[in-house]
C-alpha cells in the first residue's frame, strides 16, 4: 500500500478512483485498513479505502450523505456482520491483528470497541439498568453504582437523572438519550469508541460538553467520530477523512470513496483535493 | 403599501383556505360501513349470548354449585353436571401450556434471532403458517394414531396425557407464529445497542430482545390457549369420554393418564340428546365455557398491559 507523508509534494490533481495520498498519523496505529470494500448485497457501498487511525487520538469522518461513513466505521467493530447481506472485502487490522480472521470471536471485539449509534437507542429499560447492562456481561466484578455515576458524570448526563436513575431511560429527551448512549459506551472501558453522530441530537451547550469529553477522553480511548458538522470536525478531531460518494456506473447508483485524509489542520486549511476543498467551504453537499 | 390594502385581508385569505371541503361524501359513507359492520358483529354476539342466557341461567338458579361440581352423564338430567368437564379441561390446559410455550417460545426464538434467511429456513417459516390453518380434525387423527396408538406405553391410551399433547400440537404454530412477530417487532436498533457494547447473541436477547417481546408473546399464547379450551374435534378423536366417566381418588399425576372429558365435549354430548330437560344443561355448560375462555382472554389483556414497553 502506498503512503505518502503530509510533507512530500501534494498531489493536487484530480484523478478519480487512484489513490490518493492518504497521511499516516504520527503515533501508533490502533486500525490499518487496507482496500476496503463493503457490499450490501450486490451493491457496493464504499470501496477502496486504505487508511490508518493512530493511538489516542480523535479521527473524524466527513462526506455528504450516504458515501458510506457509518458502513465505514461499522467494519471497525464487526457491526456488519449482524448486517446478513453485507460483506466486507480488504483488511482491517487491530493493533496489527486481522479483525476479519476467521477465528476472531466478534464479541470479543466490541468489548474491546466500543460504539455510539447514530440514532439514539438505549434499552426499554431504566437508566441504571442501561449503562450497568455492559459492565455486566463483561463479568465486571466491582461497585456498578460507581460505574454508573462515573459513567453518567463523564457524558455530561449525571446532574439531569441523578435522582431518576430508576426511571426508563425512554422518557429522556433525544439529547439526553444520546448522551445516555455515550455513558453506556463508556462504562465498558473499551480501548477505541466510535461515534456515528454523537451531536446530531445535541443543543449546543450539550455538544460543547460532549466535545470536552471526548478530548478528556482522549487520553484514555482512542475514537473515531463521524460527522455532519464541519465546525466539530475542525474543532476536535487531530486527523479527518473525508468521503464522498461517486457514480457507480453498473448499478447506477453511488459507491463511496476515500477522497482525501489528512492532519485536520491541513484539510481544512489547505486540503489537496478540489472535491475536499469545495464540501469543507461549503460549496457541496 | 397601498396595493395590499385594496384586496382581502390576508388572515382572510387564509382561514378561508384551511377551511377545507366542507363535506367528504367517501368519507362518511366508508365511515358508516365500518360501523354497520362493526354493529352488526357485536349484534350478533349479543344474540347469542342471550339466548344462552335464556336457557342457561335458570339451572344456575336452581342447582348452583351442584352442577359445577356435577358428573357427566346422558340419562338424569337432574343430576347431570359440568364438574368432570371443567377438571378434564383444565387438565388439559396445564398440558397445553408445559408443552406448548416453551417449545413453541424456543421455536420462535430460533428461527426468528438465529436461523439465517436461506430458502430453507423461509420454506419451514411458511410452511409452520400453513400448519396454523390445518382443520383441528386433522390434529385429531394425528393425535390418534401417535399419542394414543404409537406412544400408548407412555401416555396410557385415551388419557389426558392424550388430549392434551394432541391440542398443544394443535397450538404450537399460533404460539410459533405470534411470538415470532413479537420478537419481529423489537427494534433492531436495541439488538445492536446490546452487540455494541459487547454481549452475546443469547445476553443480547435474554435481556433486551425476550423482555420486549414478552407482551406479545404472552398475549399470544394466552389467545392460542383460549383456543385449545373450545376444541371439540380434536378431542373427540383422540378419544375423550362422551359417557359416564369414572375418575378421580387418586393422585394429581396419576390423573394425567386417565380417561377425561372436557368442557366442550360435554356441550356436544348434551346437545345430541333428544331430551328437552338437557338442552337446558347444554345453555349452562356453554356459560361455564364461555367463562372460562373469556377469562382467559382477561388473562392476556392484563398480561399485556403489565407488560407493555415503549421504545
Ligand atoms: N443495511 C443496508 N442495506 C443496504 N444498503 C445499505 C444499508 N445500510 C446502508 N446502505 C447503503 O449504503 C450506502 C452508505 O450508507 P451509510 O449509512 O454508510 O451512509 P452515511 O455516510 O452514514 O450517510 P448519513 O450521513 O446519511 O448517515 C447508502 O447508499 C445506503 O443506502
Ligand atoms: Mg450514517
Amino acid at each position: 500500500m502506498e503512503t505518502v507523508t503530509t510533507d512530500s509534494p501534494r498531489n493536487v490533481h484530480i484523478d478519480m478512483g487512484a489513490r490518493k495520498p492518504n497521511a499516516r498519523p504520527s503515533g501508533e496505529p490502533v486500525f490499518e485498513v487496507a482496500d476496503l470494500a463493503v457490499y450490501y448485497g450486490p451493491f457496493r457501498a464504499i470501496r477502496d479505502v486504505s487508511m490508518s487511525i493512530a493511538q489516542h487520538q480523535i479521527t473524524a469522518l466527513i462526506g455528504p450523505s450516504g458515501c458510506g461513513k457509518t458502513t465505514m466505521l461499522r467494519c471497525f467493530n464487526r457491526m456488519n456482520d449482524l448486517i446478513e447481506t453485507a460483506r466486507v472485502e480488504g483488511s482491517v487490522r487491530y493493533h496489527g491483528a486481522d479483525l476479519y480472521d476467521k477465528r476472531v470471536d466478534p464479541v470479543e471485539v466490541r468489548r474491546r470497541i466500543g460504539m455510539v449509534f447514530q440514532k439514539p437507542n438505549p434499552f426499554p429499560k431504566s437508566i441504571y439498568d442501561n449503562i450497568a447492562f455492559g459492565p455486566k456481561v463483561a463479568g465486571f466484578k466491582g461497585d456498578l453504582d460507581d460505574v454508573v455515576e462515573e459513567s453518567l458524570q463523564k457524558a455530561a448526563l449525571w446532574d439531569e437523572v441523578r435522582n431518576r436513575l430508576k426511571e426508563s431511560a425512554m422518557g429522556l429527551s433525544g439529547g439526553q438519550q444520546q448522551r445516555l448512549c455515550i455513558a453506556r459506551c463508556i462504562a465498558v472501558r473499551p480501548d477505541v469508541i466510535l461515534m456515528d453522530e454523537p451531536c446530531s441530537a445535541l443543543d449546543p451547550i450539550a455538544t460543547g460538553r460532549i466535545e470536552d469529553l471526548m478530548q478528556n477522553l482522549k487520553d484514555e480511548f482512542t475514537i473515531v467520530v463521524v460527522t455532519h458538522n464541519m465546525q466539530q470536525a475542525a474543532r476536535v478531531s487531530d486527523m479527518t477523512a473525508f468521503f464522498t460518494a461517486e457514480v457507480n456506473e453498473e448499478q447506477d447508483r453511488r459507491t463511496g470513496v476515500l477522497v482525501e485524509y489528512d492532519k485536520t489542520e491541513q484539510m481544512f486549511t489547505n486540503p489537496s483535493d478540489e472535491r475536499t476543498e469545495n464540501y469543507v467551504t461549503g460549496r457541496f453537499g | 403599501m397601498a396595493i395590499a390594502a385594496k384586496g382581502p385581508r390576508t388572515s382572510d385569505v387564509v382561514a378561508q383556505q384551511l377551511r377545507g371541503r366542507s363535506t367528504d361524501v367517501k368519507g362518511i359513507i366508508f365511515q358508516a360501513a365500518l360501523l354497520f359492520a362493526l354493529l352488526l358483529s357485536l349484534l350478533i354476539l349479543l344474540v347469542l349470548i342471550a339466548d344462552v342466557a335464556r336457557g342457561g341461567l335458570g339451572v344456575f338458579q336452581e342447582r348452583g354449585g351442584e352442577f359445577l361440581r356435577g358428573r357427566l352423564t346422558v340419562v338424569s338430567p337432574t343430576t347431570a353436571g359440568v364438574g368432570q368437564g371443567i377438571v378434564g379441561s383444565l387438565l388439559l390446559l396445564i398440558f397445553v401450556v408445559l408443552m406448548a410455550f416453551p417449545v413453541g417460545v424456543a421455536a420462535a426464538i430460533y428461527l426468528e434471532e438465529y436461523a439465517s434467511d436461506t430458502r430453507f429456513n423461509r420454506f419451514i417459516d411458511v410452511n409452520i403458517r400453513n400448519l396454523a390453518g390445518v382443520p383441528s380434525i386433522v390434529y385429531g387423527l394425528l393425535g390418534l394414531v401417535i399419542f394414543v396408538q404409537v406412544l400408548a406405553p407412555l401416555t396410557g391410551g385415551k388419557t389426558v396425557m392424550a388430549g392434551g399433547l394432541t391440542l398443544a400440537i394443535l397450538v404450537l404454530p399460533i404460539v410459533i407464529i405470534t411470538s415470532m412477530e413479537a420478537l419481529r417487532a423489537v427494534p433492531d436498533s436495541i439488538r445492536e445497542a446490546g452487540f455494541g457494547v459487547g454481549a452475546t447473541r443469547w445476553e443480547v436477547i435474554r435481556s433486551h430482545v425476550l423482555p420486549a417481546a414478552a407482551p406479545g408473546i404472552l398475549t399470544g399464547t394466552v389467545l392460542s390457549i383460549s383456543r385449545a379450551i373450545g376444541e371439540t374435534a380434536p378431542l373427540l378423536v383422540v378419544g375423550a369420554t362422551t359417557g359416564l366417566l369414572a375418575t378421580g381418588g387418586r393422585g394429581f399425576f396419576e390423573s394425567f393418564r386417565e380417561g377425561y372429558t372436557a368442557l366442550p365435549v360435554v356441550v356436544f354430548r348434551w346437545t345430541s340428546l333428544p331430551n328437552e330437560d338437557f338442552r337446558a344443561l347444554t345453555s349452562a355448560a356453554i356459560i361455564v365455557l364461555l367463562i372460562m375462555t373469556l377469562s382467559a382472554n382477561a388473562i392476556a389483556i392484563i398480561l399485556r398491559n403489565r407488560y407493555e414497553r415503549k421504545w
